[in-house]
């Protein structure tokens, strides 16, 4: 007995291997170097040969840790995918809710339009922002009537730009799930919810919406990993992070701070960080919900 | 059991890859006479008169060498970085010449780049302006041949000059006020474009002051921006950059090129720019309409130090082609392919005599070599410059001075510990 289940167990670990080996050369080996490479002082020198390597332990860390302007650039990161993601979510669960209940014609228009934002690819359309919320000659001063106002030259203004551009090219995707969600509820439960007497706002309260739980929590986790690691929207749009960097978020900082300055070792140390950041704040949105009661 | 093989594998891969790679020594023993030479230069917006200048020296080291071919390939200046990185990781895909930035040579020599070149053979060499020649160099050793230089002056409108009856500002000071005073007469004018992040155009003035950004001592770099002389000159760059004369709503986030595309608009009354926009500025409303005279110093009649900026032509250490490299770099950083290139793209040549030649002929390129006679000054040549550069560390100084968010003390300290950190690292 327990030599078949012994034989089942190779037999399914054999059938795992490919995947296994994928899985370690893609994910593992690169994560294996990334932590490797934080431990150095890695810069160009030590990559094309003409210094020796030398070990620093958690130097780089000692180092990014002690920054105050990590820091800053941390808090205003957490901040700004904050507002993204909840901004993507409202806005998707609205549309979305919205395509259940409007006419085929009307769902199809805007099904294309939102595919549209989804596939533009995040430089063009950044661009394609900054050029409508050009200072002088962009469609918006034009019928707002702001003419030389300029949208990326205030801290605040230039975070809301982007934030609405980031929403507006990843919304869709929350849409297009959530209908898909929303449209696989068997009309029966709806059907009964109604003959119990039960309101619209209670029906979506206690039916809908535990309903949809798994497949909010899959695009909540997806915007927060998305936005967390934001890059080309606030490159292109704020110049490369602002007037006097104050528009910097994690990423576009290790860049500028570390890789596009050769110091591969602290952007691996930032890059370490990033990762753990983002599995903590995962596995704490995934404890919350389970502690609030629904099996997953 | 499983379980412990795994572990097992991971932690003899671990052992064996126990730090991160590294390419072997770049030195390559060898030094052919045949074959073919590859050689990198940077694209340009208009490329096509400097390709037909580096097709007939090509064609003339062809015809002079038997059995040796060259290879020429044109890469994006907005991403040398990458392109050189690359090449210094693997020699293999790297090129026997290139052309690079002088103030990229510190970063790469350290990087085991770029090979010393031995310009005692070379009977031009003693030709070469010994300012441009020291941008080539590091710690006393030579290695590239400036093939260009680039200095900046200050571009103004001659016609709104006149109309107003003003002069070209004879002294630092006078550039804010003369700037100012257009602004108020005519609002829909920038008084001088300029840009918290045009650094080139920021150093003259710390300059003139009699400040620097950085101070070596023993062979060590230490910040200097927070010298009384600096702090000055950062304070007085900065007054630019108000509502007054060039509002930081618009300005403080440009550079060199959108400073000078506000003057090619039509927007400005004066900007700074180098004697390498002349075609984009002919090319642009403002033509006809322009003058030119050297950036002002402290005083009337002096003029400010400029930012020797420019290229070099260099032969990289990996070669297998060291000769052959070093005589390619001769021949077209040699006088006649200067001459030929300054026609072709108005490129500034740096050989003494040369440079006096095409400035006799040429009116335009007076101030400039002015500029250039009155002496140039350089960032220092150090692979930190490069750090310095990336992490923005300047342009953050003036364009926190600008939008007021630190004062001039707290600026520049912030910028002065920033160096020192890349100095030190």
């Amino acid at each position: 007995m327990s030599l078949t289940a012994r034989g089942q167990g190779r037999t399914a670990f054999a059938y795992l291997t490919p995947a296994l080996l994928v899985l370690a050369g893609l994910l593992a080996y690169p994560i294996y170097q990334l932590v490797l490479i934080s431990l150095y002082d890695y810069g160009q020198e030590q990559v094309s040969g003409g210094a020796p390597l030398h070990f620093l332990g958690l130097g780089n860390y000692r180092k990014l840790l002690g920054d105050q302007q990590f820091w800053t650039v941390l808090g205003q990161t957490v901040a700004f995918a904050a507002v993204c993601v909840a901004g993507t979510l409202l806005v998707g669960a609205f549309l979305a809710i919205l395509a259940t209940r409007v006419r085929t014609w009307v769902r199809m228009t805007l099904f294309l339009a939102a595919l549209g934002a989804w596939s533009t690819p995040a430089v063009a359309g950044s661009t394609i922002w900054l050029f409508l919320f050009d200072a002088n000659f962009g469609f918006v001063n034009e019928v707002l009537g702001l003419q030389g106002f300029s949208w990326t030259f205030d801290k605040w203004t230039a975070f809301g730009l982007v934030a609405a551009q980031v929403i507006w090219c990843s919304f869709p995707f929350v849409m297009v799930t959530l209908y898909a969600g929303i449209k696989a509820i068997p009309g029966e439960v709806l059907e009964a919810a109604a003959l119990d007497g039960a309101s619209a706002f209670r029906t979506a309260w206690s039916v809908t919406l535990p309903l949809l739980r798994p497949i909010i929590l899959v695009v909540t986790i997806q915007s927060i990993i998305w936005d967390f690691k934001i890059f080309t929207q606030i490159y292109v749009m704020t110049n490369g992070g602002g007037i006097a960097g104050r528009n910097l978020v994690l990423n576009v900082y290790a860049y500028q701070q570390a890789f596009a300055a050769s110091e591969y070792g602290l952007g691996a140390a930032i890059g370490v960080v990033m990762t753990v950041l983002l599995l903590v704040i995962t596995l704490c949105y995934l404890r919350a919900l389970r502690r609030s009661g629904e099996a997953l | 059991m499983r379980l412990k093989t795994l572990v097992a594998v991971l932690g003899v891969g671990a052992v064996v890859a126990c730090a991160p790679v590294q390419s072997g020594p770049t030195t390559s023993g060898t030094d052919e006479q045949t074959g073919q030479l590859r050689v990198w230069l940077f694209d340009e917006v208009n490329r096509g008169p400097k390709e037909a200048v580096v097709k007939e020296a090509v064609s003339e080291f062809q015809g002079r060498h038997s059995g040796v071919t060259v290879d020429v390939q044109y890469i994006q200046v907005a991403s040398r970085a990458e392109r050189f990185k690359a090449a210094f990781s693997d020699p293999r895909s790297a090129p026997d010449v290139a052309e690079f930035g002088n103030t990229d040579l510190a970063g790469y020599v350290s990087a085991g780049g770029f090979s010393e070149l031995d310009l005692g053979r070379w009977d031009e060499a003693k030709d070469l302006v010994p300012t441009i020649l020291d941008t080539a160099k590091v710690d006393g050793k030579t290695y590239g041949v400036p093939w260009f230089v680039g200095v900046r002056a200050l571009y103004y409108r001659t016609d709104v000059f006149t109309e107003l009856g003003l002069k070209p500002p004879a002294t630092l000071d006078e550039i804010a006020t003369t700037a100012r005073e257009i602004r108020q007469k005519k609002p829909e004018l920038l008084g001088i474009s300029t840009g918290g992040k045009y650094v080139f155009a920021a150093l003259p003035f710390i300059w003139a002051q009699g400040g620097d950004i950085a101070r070596q001592d023993g062979g060590k770099y230490t910040a200097a921006v927070e010298s009384a002389e600096a702090k000055a000159g950062v304070a007085q760059y900065a007054e630019l950059i108000k509502d007054d004369i060039c509002p930081p709503a618009t300005c403080a986030g440009n550079g060199g090129d959108a400073s000078v595309e506000q003057f090619r608009a039509g927007k400005a009354a004066m900007t700074i720019g180098g004697d390498f926009n002349r075609k984009s500025v002919d090319a642009s409303s403002a033509a006809g309409k322009y003058g030119v005279v050297p950036l002002p110093g402290r005083t009337a009649g002096s003029i400010a130090p400029a930012f020797a900026g420019g290229n070099l032509l260099g032969v990289l250490k990996g070669t297998q082609r060291r000769t052959l490299g070093n005589e390619f770099v001769q021949l077209l950083a040699s006088k006649k392919y200067q001459q030929k290139m300054y026609a072709a793209m108005g490129n500034l040549p740096t050989f003494a005599d040369v440079q006096k030649q095409v400035s006799d002929s040429d009116k335009f390129l007076e101030p400039f070599t002015r500029t250039l006679q009155a002496g140039t000054r350089f960032v220092p040549v150090t692979p930190a410059w490069a750090k310095i550069d990336a992490q923005a560390v300047l342009p953050t100084m003036i364009q926190e001075v600008v939008t007021g968010a630190k004062n001039v003390d707290a600026a520049t300290a912030g910028a002065a510990q920033a160096m020192n950190a890349a100095f030190a690292s």
